[in-house]
């Protein structure tokens, strides 16, 4: 266990350069000189000589590089072009919005595909399964920024029972925040709900055929109770971890879903960065995202083997 | 089993032993309804697609200040637009953008992922160390992040969003053809073709990758699906299809602001979307099960 502890740690460091360097390099692909591209309007010669002493722009690549990482490692992702705040701060107020968007939409899919995998696998070839199937096919396929225009249309438009856009703060009122947050936590849920239902049922059929699941139910068990005592316990354990892996699909998912109910949270951070060509913001997101992905899939790996006892050892 | 079942059965067991994997897989896919329902549905996009100027007769970015915003009618059978523009013209030219996309971008997918996944999996060492970590800081970015960040900073067009989402794809076809590679490397006729003193390329291109083939085509398949959202995802965004030409995801962005007076203008280009990426989804999988040695 310390061993492979310590095996994926040291992976994670080479991960984690390369990753830097990847969203180092976007600044690169910027057409034309990047201190013209961020003087914007401005033509002053003296102020594009400024910023590109500023930057380090008149240094060799690797040499900027260094600079770049040396300040995002003591916390400072440079600061926004727009309103002058240092990108950091700017993540760390964003950021408590999508995670409960996050947290909102996770529950949502396991209180959905999990019980559907388990009743496509149990009634597997009947109505329920064929249903189930569907199911995950519709949330695989529906682009969730066309799912959160119907919704709006619906329930805020057409019914008047849930707020357009918006976003209120748990803490402020709870009613009136899991009212506005409820429709998008349900658009990212839906599709990993799919995905989730998916793994399941085919978890789940592996595990009802074990050898183990025949003797309970030669001992005559009740079919309730090997389903849910002896099946479900080892089909799901597996599913646990997927759903920290499930993080990405949330995070993508959360930029066009957090557009069109205008939640002020991570998503819309890059999206109206992208739009202010704010750079660093960009680059700040994706290395916040990318880092918070890997940290998740090592918990996950670590889970995985403090719930499986023969990984142990 | 009755006689006749049982000749039947023995001529079919001779017809497969006979055919090709290929026509075997096809014969396999198409008895399946969900991935011929699929097949039936992107045939009939990609006609769409083609054949736009003789299907509908209008304009698809001509604008007319008389017809704004007209609920569907004999004239305009799904309305008009904010400008408007006839919908439904919108909608058939607008599967222009969303197939080029899917296919183009998985191309550049594929063109960059399967060379260097067929490296790092058959040479193996520094390289391979190499190319798997750059794979997976790739893979930690999640693919509509890395797509839109990407696409920022090319700048905004239909070409640079193709390109943002098939680079954003690539780590996925990278590790599959690095894994594939190293099941199939210490086959026996791999062992074989190496005995006989093949050039390594020769054993990578002519041994190695017929047999990774199958795995590649499911993921592009699915793969395509995922793009074409992703492209109807940039565009809504205003980072793909540039304005006035047509694409489905930035005609839902222009959609969003008449949501109360003229809902039409949502739903039209919402369902093709999900259409197609449906029809590629219910291939993809059909392909999967066409093509699993298991279920022979």
């Amino acid at each position: 266990m310390l061993n492979f502890l310590a095996k994926r740690l040291v992976q994670i460091v080479p991960t984690l350069f390369f990753v830097s360097v990847l969203i180092f390099s976007l600044q690169h692909l910027l057409p034309g000189d990047p201190a013209l591209v961020m003087a914007g309007e401005e033509r002053d010669p003296a102020v594009i000589a400024q910023i590109r002493a500023q930057y380090h722009l008149d240094q060799p690549i690797p040499v900027q590089y260094v600079y770049w990482i040396k300040g995002v490692l003591s916390g400072d992702f440079g600061e926004s072009l727009r309103n002058k705040m240092p990108v950091l701060e700017l993540i760390a107020q964003k950021l408590p919005v999508t995670l409960q968007l996050a947290a909102m939409a996770i529950v949502i899919a396991f209180l959905i595909g999990i019980p559907a995998g388990i009743v496509s696998a149990v009634k597997k070839g009947t109505a329920w399964d064929y249903g189930a199937n569907l199911f995950a096919l519709w949330g695989i396929s529906t682009p969730n920024f066309w799912l959160g225009i119907m919704l709006i249309f619906l329930f805020s438009i057409e019914l008047g029972w849930l707020p357009a856009s918006g976003y209120v703060p748990l803490t402020e009122n709870w009613r009136a925040s899991l009212a506005a947050t409820i429709m998008p936590a349900f658009v990212l849920g839906n599709a990993i709900a799919a995905i989730l239902m998916r793994h399941t049922r085919s978890a789940m059929l592996q595990v009802l055929e074990s050898d183990y699941v025949r003797t309970a139910r030669a001992k005559g068990l009740s079919e309730r109770t090997v389903i849910l005592k002896h099946a479900m316990r080892n089909a799901l354990t597996p599913i646990i971890t997927l759903g920290a892996l499930e993080l990405g699909t949330l995070l993508s998912g959360a930029v066009l879903t957090e557009q069109i109910f205008s939640i002020p949270g991570f998503g819309k951070l890059i999206v109206d960065a992208v739009f202010n060509r704010d750079y660093a913001v960009v680059q700040g997101v994706v290395l916040t995202t990318a880092t918070i992905y890997i940290m998740l899939n090592l918990i996950a790996d670590i889970a995985y083997i403090l719930v499986n006892p023969r990984l142990r050892g | 089993m009755t006689d006749a079942a049982l000749s039947t059965s023995a001529s079919l067991a001779a017809a497969e032993t006979l055919e090709s994997p290929a026509r075997r897989a096809w014969r396999r896919l198409i008895r399946r309804k969900g991935a011929v329902l699929g097949l039936v549905v992107i045939a009939l996009f990609v006609l769409l697609a083609v054949f736009a100027p003789l299907i509908v007769p209008y304009d698809p970015i001509a604008t007319s200040w008389s017809l704004v915003r007209k609920a569907p009618s004999m004239q305009h059978w799904f309305g008009t637009d904010e400008l408007g523009r006839d919908v439904l013209a919108r909608v058939v030219y607008g599967a222009r953008a969303s197939l080029l996309a899917g296919v183009i971008s998985v191309g550049i997918a594929l063109a960059i992922g399967v060379p260097l996944g067929l490296l790092a999996g058959y040479r193996g060492g520094f390289i391979d160390a190499l190319i798997s970590r750059i794979t997976d800081a790739m893979l930690a970015c999640p693919f509509l992040i890395l797509a839109i960040a990407l696409a920022a900073f090319l700048g905004p067009s239909l070409g640079n969003a193709m390109i943002a989402i098939g680079v954003s794809a690539t780590p996925i076809f990278i590790r599959l053809t690095r894994g594939q590679v190293m099941s199939v490397k210490v086959e026996d006729y791999v062992e074989a073709a190496r005995a006989m003193g093949n050039p390594r390329w020769r054993i990578a291109l002519v041994h190695i990758l017929p047999n990774i083939l199958p795995a590649l085509l499911v993921q592009a398949t699915l793969s395509i699906a995922a793009a074409i959202i992703a492209e109807a995802a940039l565009s809504f965004l205003g980072l793909g299809q540039q304005p006035p030409a047509p694409s489905w995801g930035s005609m839902l962005n222009a959609a969003q602001r008449f949501l109360t007076s003229a809902p039409w203008m949502a739903i039209w280009p919402g369902l093709a979307i999900f259409l197609v990426v449906l029809s590629f989804n219910l291939v993809g999988d059909g392909l999967r099960d066409a093509l699993d040695p298991k279920a022979r």
